[in-house]
């Protein structure tokens, strides 16, 4: 048998089944099927963590997702720990590793558990009071310190190796809860035909059934049942079964995130199958059979280890055949707590006395108890918990005071009643409604399609619950579309009722004590801090929350909530609807960001785009550098070059001879239709109409407000043909801008534009010999200066296959652009490159390319200009076509601040010292011994060490800069201010005479 | 001495073609991925007016409803839009020659090298391309011959159902990797 | 996630697929460059950004890449409408003022309690539809 407090005859596992694990280094045996929390249990082990705050021992309360304060940390390996799983979640596997947290140097004995005996100055809002003086110990003292106090347990410091994985799920039923309800309405839904998801969180389905021993469902036992519907359930086509699958969200348009723990129970997960999968599911009706949540009772140290709900007890012994002590007592204000003193009874153990707050308790159920020979205290309270690793004792007193007697235990059950789970109610933004008679939220109006079922809803027993459920299953699925269905009944019966019970803190625990009632477990907030928020002036049930954590934690106050809110609500005179419920929000249980991440880590991150000659680089030993999704070579490096060498051998290689640069990633747009110049002359500040075929003409983009938008070369290559080019960053978002206007603004034009970014591989070719190595493998065209002039285009082949050849220049020498079809960049590239060997040419990546066109004072919208710059500003008026009556942008370019004196224009910057280089972004004053803050005039936009020119050079902002040629302006630097001069921002071959040479 | 040159033969060879991820393949259990081969493509824009005669030009009868396709000998039109269709030929014929004759109002654009098509086979194709689309891909609302443009992970598609347990994936060239990596690790968990 | 009804794919689809576009219905001057700093100032940078409905333009961006308009209830975010670029506004005064889960409509207009807008596109001129 595995573990002393196992009971044999007892509940559903399999005793022959062991399963070792490790608990804070010390080894135990369980049984497959066990939680850790039920394996812990079974061998005695009460004490499994300390508490946030005060570093109090802490016991198991639950036996579910509920639990707040059984958090331990799991380790398969060094990089797989998992810190704050709930013990009474984690399902046993052989060789499980646990720890404890919280506590130093160990578990039994905390030093932090001082907290506990200084626990006045911990009291409710003690962070907003506390550390507020004085202002400068913050950072040094009191920051460090919490930090390193807070949190709980730690978090794992290598990278998950696990993986993680995705589904989008669509279905015309969705059912969230795998009880008695969940169930029956799966069956009622899914036997129309319809798909059907039905999820639970725990690892078989069946939920209260577990524990309620005397449910019969068609005259089976209500767990066994269960089972088999959910086999029947997963046999079915339309059907899918998600065990160990929580929905924590429910999103808009009954969109709901369901997480389902793959692997979590397995001894040996492998490394196929994912560690947890997300699901995402949209469904046209949503069945909420989430259930209901015991509470416990707020008294005087009701934290011990030993002190659990009643349920829990209940599903231990009957669910894991586990007596969660030999000597039991049992605290409570309803009827259910009775079953579990009954059901322990009868598997022979001692229960000491039941003591119930209510007068005169009735009913089949203490009549039973009774009978059985369990001495009941009515009228009377449970006022303190004694003992400390672990409850010994529990100190009974009538409820509205007199004499004290201590009865021995060593576990006391409780139970105050049971609060429906609203949480995925109320995330579906549907609003709660206060049940005066039961004193509970229910679900109110819905705002969404879906429907609760069971004690969710507040129905009670198993009889109308699965009545319930069978036809909102029923009528789901005919909302969602499914045709009549013949029917499902089912007979149910249960001698159980969960109604009544009492909201707040116990006797002995009222206004006028000052003693740890524990209301949350989890942050350690009292029936005390709360009376103490509602003193000191919090109103809103918010703000108490806010004030004192509670319900703040991980368990999101699934136990504490209600008891909160009763306090608060007692403490300001108010009825509970009045003083109102917090708002759940998702997640309902806390989720990894593995499952929230899934696919998207590593290489799946983010989409890395490379172009067809790409490899090539690579196989070149490029650098390449990140632009926006793009890999782009960035330079290419000799054996012994660092950046600067090989920048400076590139550049000064295109001017004296030739380059290849893969342009591939420009976006290109086709703009094809007979109004395509229309278009174009509405699109851009140039004028087109003009243009003739075979040319080729620089064309600006202005947004609406006259602001340079994108700009590139533009060729036409027929009358209702054009071949555009954008910026790389500027492809997707000018394609959207120009379909933004084509569709709503210009609709009755005839054009159509299309992306042809992938479609072709682009290889510029730039310097002297550009035309020598491109000519001999081109065919059909002629590239004499006189048949193809500068900026133009032509259509023929080159090596066999087709191009697009433009004749332009990013350079300012001579140049020619090679657009191939993708697949066939690589080959044309190694062709060029063959032949540009005869000539001594180089590749050259992004930054030569930067410093060529700084050099002739080119500019990059994106770097030179920032959504503020106008053509006038970039010193490219010339490319307004001045006669034109629209263009998107022309009337915000004429706006009185766009043509004020005074605005920034862009300038050359030459530094007095040549062999200084600015640095990019550095910030420009007219007077540099002004006092600070001094006054800005600009900044520079784009600075580079030229080569060519033997000096650094820069393009600036500056303000009326072009009234500025040669005066002196300055730099200041951290280490220094740096004299420039403003000049033209053509720095190189000024005349423009190296575009024919 | 330039326009000699150009008169001049080229005796430079054919540029090999290279497309991207050439032959890849990868088995799952109950799914399998394949590149597939080249094929020619065209983006056809036009209004309703021209429809008929382009269909006639293009030997395919262009689909109007939305999230259709027509196929006819080894050439599919994917409705993508209310003017637009992807027009795939897997028969080695060039739609773009095909429509050179037609007078009536269309934009024709070559965009046979942008795209990269990817099989998806097998009883969890869907499962695997539901792990990054967020589409109905049950048959009653995504049947064989549905298509359209839509998203993976963090990529753009167009999603073909050519059979009930097959999809052809198109996603642009240089998103190949990408998106091909993504149905790989998609695969590796659809079986479930 | 939201679901978005495309008007030119006639069903919903999701929000994945969709980009938001800003306001609708702000109309482009023919004339442009005629306009006051006051006009341009109203057209270009003022937005009503209300609380409640607003009628607001969306691109089918992943899907078939169509701009349309939408009527959206800000608060709840729910779709009341959405139709095609060009057509007018349409009247969903009664619409918008149910409530529940009936009003989750994002539905085509002849399904819900709106007046249905022309059906043809108007040869535009109109503006930013």
């Amino acid at each position: 048998m595995a573990g002393t407090y196992r009971i044999a005859g007892q509940g559903r596992l399999t005793p022959a089944k062991t399963a070792r694990f490790s608990f804070d280094g010390q080894s135990y045996a369980g049984v497959e099927g066990d939680t850790l929390a039920s394996a812990l249990l079974a061998n005695g082990v009460h004490l499994v963590g300390r508490s946030f705050k005060y570093h109090r021992p802490r016991g198991i309360l639950s036996a579910g997702a509920e639990e707040p304060n059984a958090l331990v940390s799991v380790e398969r390996d060094a990089a797989r720990k998992t810190p704050n799983v709930r013990a009474t979640v984690q399902e046993l596997y052989d060789g499980l590793t646990a720890n404890s947290q919280n506590r130093w140097p160990s578990l039994s004995f905390d030093v932090g558990a001082v907290n506990d005996i200084a626990s006045p100055l911990f009291s409710a809002g003690f962070y907003y009071k506390t550390f507020m003086w004085p202002k400068s110990a913050w950072k040094s003292i009191y920051e460090p310190n919490i930090r390193s106090a807070a949190g709980l347990g730690i978090a794992p410091d290598q990278p998950d190796p696990d993986h993680y994985s995705s589904r989008y799920a669509n279905c015309e039923v969705l059912v969230l809860g795998g009880g008695g309800a969940g169930l029956a309405a799966a069956l009622a839904a899914a036997e129309t035909g319809v798909r059907v998801i039905i999820c639970d969180e725990q690892a078989e389905f069946g939920g209260a059934l577990r524990f309620e021993s005397g449910a019969k469902v068609d005259g089976e036992g209500g767990w066994d049942w269960a089972q088999a519907a959910a086999a029947k359930l997963a046999k079915m086509d339309n059907v899918r079964v998600l065990p160990r699958t929580t929905a924590f969200g429910y999103y808009a348009q009954n969109f709901v995130g369901l997480v389902e723990r793959v692997t979590e129970h397995l001894a040996n997960p492998g490394h196929d199958l994912p560690r947890e999968r997300l699901w995402q599911v949209r469904a046209k009706r949503v069945i909420l059979a989430t259930g209901a949540i015991e509470r416990h009772m707020v008294f005087a140290d009701n934290d011990r280890p030993g002190v659990m709900l009643a349920s829990a007890a209940r599903t231990y012994l009957n669910h894991h055949g586990v007596a969660v002590g030999r000597n039991v007592g049992v605290y409570t204000a309803n009827d259910s707590a009775y079953a579990a003193a009954i059901d322990l009874k009868k598997a022979g153990v001692e229960i000491a006395a039941i003591v119930d707050l209510r007068d005169n308790p009735s009913g089949p159920a203490v009549e039973e108890a009774r009978s059985l020979g369990i001495e009941i205290n009515h009228g009377r309270a449970v006022v303190k918990a004694r003992g400390k690793l672990r409850v010994s004792s529990m100190v009974i007193q009538p409820k509205n005071g007199g004499a004290e007697r201590t009865i021995p235990v060593d576990a006391l059950l409780m139970s105050s009643g049971w609060t429906p789970s609203v949480h995925l109610f109320s995330q579906s933004r549907g609003k709660v409604a206060f049940d005066d008679a039961t004193r509970r939220f229910l679900p109110g109006n819905y705002a969404q399609d879906c429907v609760s079922v069971g004690a969710c809803a507040g129905t009670d027993g198993l009889a109308a619950t699965v009545a319930e459920a069978l036809s909102a299953g029923e009528k789901a699925a005919r909302e969602a579309g499914a045709k009549a269905a013949k029917g499902i009944r089912l007979n149910a019966e249960t001698s159980e009722t969960w109604t009544g019970g009492m909201l707040g803190a116990g006797p002995g625990a009222g206004a006028d004590t000052t003693v740890k009632a524990f209301v949350d477990f989890q942050n350690d907030v009292t029936a005390k801090d709360i009376r103490q928020a509602v003193h000191e002036g919090m109103r809103s049930i918010e703000h108490v929350k806010r004030f004192t954590t509670n319900g703040m934690a991980t368990d999101q106050g699934k136990t504490s909530n209600m008891h909160g809110l009763a306090i608060a609500a007692e403490s300001l005179g108010k009825e509970i609807p009045e003083v109102g419920l917090t708002t759940f929000r998702a997640p309902y249980t806390p989720v990894t960001f593995g499952a929230i991440v899934n696919h998207a880590r590593g290489p799946l991150f983010d989409p890395t785009r490379k172009t067809a000659i790409h490899p090539w680089a690579e196989a070149q030993g490029a650098v390449f550098e990140d632009v926006g999704q793009w890999k782009r070579a960035w330079y290419f490096p000799r054996t012994g070059e660092d950046m600067h060498a090989a920048v400076n051998r590139e550049c000064v290689t295109v001017r004296k001879s030739v380059g290849l640069f893969d342009a591939s990633t420009l976006g290109k747009i086709e703009v094809v239709g007979p109004d395509a110049a229309k278009f174009m002359e509405l699109l851009y500040t140039n004028p087109w109409e003009k243009l003739e075929p075979g040319r080729c003409r620089y064309g600006i983009m202005l947004r609406e407000d006259g602001f340079i938008y994108d700009d590139g070369v533009v060729g036409r290559l027929a009358s209702d043909r054009f071949h555009v080019t954008t910026t790389t960053g500027g492809a997707a978002r000018v394609m959207n801008h120009m379909e933004d206007y084509l569709q709503t603004e210009f609709p009755h034009l005839n054009v159509w534009l299309t992306s042809i970014s992938e479609q072709w591989a682009v290889i510029a070719v730039q310097g002297p010999n550009s035309r020598k190595i491109i000519e001999p493998l081109v065919e059909g065209i002629d590239m004499s200066d006189e048949a193809m002039p500068h900026m133009s285009v032509r259509e023929g082949n080159i090596c066999g296959v087709p191009t697009r050849l433009f004749r332009m220049s990013f350079t300012g020498d001579r140049g020619f652009e090679v657009n191939v079809p993708a697949d066939y960049g690589q080959a044309v590239w190694e062709a060029l490159w063959a032949e540009g060997q005869k000539h001594g040419a180089c590749a050259y990546g992004t930054e030569a390319m930067h410093v060529l066109r700084a050099e002739k004072g080119y500019i990059i919208v994106g770097q030179d200009t920032d959504g503020t710059v106008t053509t006038n500003d970039a010193g490219l008026d010339w490319a307004v076509g001045k006669k034109k009556t629209d263009f998107v942008g022309i009337r915000g370019m004429t706006r009185p601040d766009l043509v004020a004196k005074g605005r920034k224009q862009l300038v050359g910057l030459k530094t007095k010292d040549p062999k200084v280089v600015l640095e990019e972004g550095a910030q420009i004053v007219a007077d540099p011994n002004q006092a600070i803050p001094m006054t800005m005039i600009g900044h520079v936009t784009s600075s580079y060490w030229s080569e060519n020119c033997g000096r650094g050079i820069a393009l600036a902002l500056v303000a009326g800069g072009r009234d500025r040629m040669g005066e002196t302006l300055y730099v200041p630097m951290p280490d220094k201010t740096i004299e420039v001069e403003v000049t033209g921002m053509v720095f190189f071959d000024e005349k423009g005479e190296r575009l024919n040479g | 001495m330039a326009k000699a040159a150009a008169k001049r033969t080229v005796t430079a060879v054919s540029a090999e073609r290279c497309p991207a991820l050439a032959g890849s393949k990868v088995s799952a259990r109950d799914v399998t991925l394949a590149i597939l081969p080249p094929a020619e493509r065209i983006s056809l824009r036009a209004p309703a007016a021209s429809v008929a005669a382009l269909s006639k030009a293009l030997g395919v009868k262009l689909p109007q409803m939305p999230k259709s396709s027509a196929s006819r000998a080894g050439r599919t039109a994917l409705w993508l839009g209310p003017d637009e269709w992807l027009v795939i030929d897997e028969a080695g014929k060039d739609p773009m020659a095909d429509l050179a004759s037609a007078r009536v109002l269309h934009s024709a654009v070559g965009i046979s090298h942008r795209n990269i098509g990817i099989a998806v086979s097998g009883p969890a194709a869907a499962a695997t391309v539901n792990s990054g689309c967020p589409q109905d891909l049950s048959l009653a609302a995504f049947p064989t011959g549905a298509c359209s443009r839509t998203v993976l992970g963090k990529a753009e598609i167009v999603l073909w159902r050519t059979a009930e347990n097959e999809f052809r994936v198109e996603c642009w060239r240089s998103f190949s990797d990408y998106v091909f990596a993504f149905l790989s690790d998609a695969a590796r968990d659809a079986a479930a | 996630m939201l679901l978005i009804r495309c008007p030119y794919c006639e069903e919903e689809r999701p929000e994945l697929e969709f980009r938001s576009a800003g306001e609708a219905h702000i109309a482009r001057s023919t004339e442009i460059t005629g306009i006051s700093d006051e006009d341009f100032e109203k057209f270009f940078f003022i937005r009503s950004n209300p609380k409640g409905v607003i009628y607001e333009r969306w691109r089918h961006i992943h899907g078939c890449a169509r701009f349309f308009n939408a009527a959206r209830d800000t608060v709840t975010d729910k779709f009341i409408v959405t139709y095609k670029a060009g057509e007018p506004k349409p009247d969903i005064s009664r619409a918008a003022n149910d409530s529940g889960p009936a009003a989750w409509a994002n539905r085509p207009p002849d399904q819900l309690n709106v007046k249905k807008p022309a059906a043809k596109r108007t040869p535009s001129k109109k503006g930013k539809a």
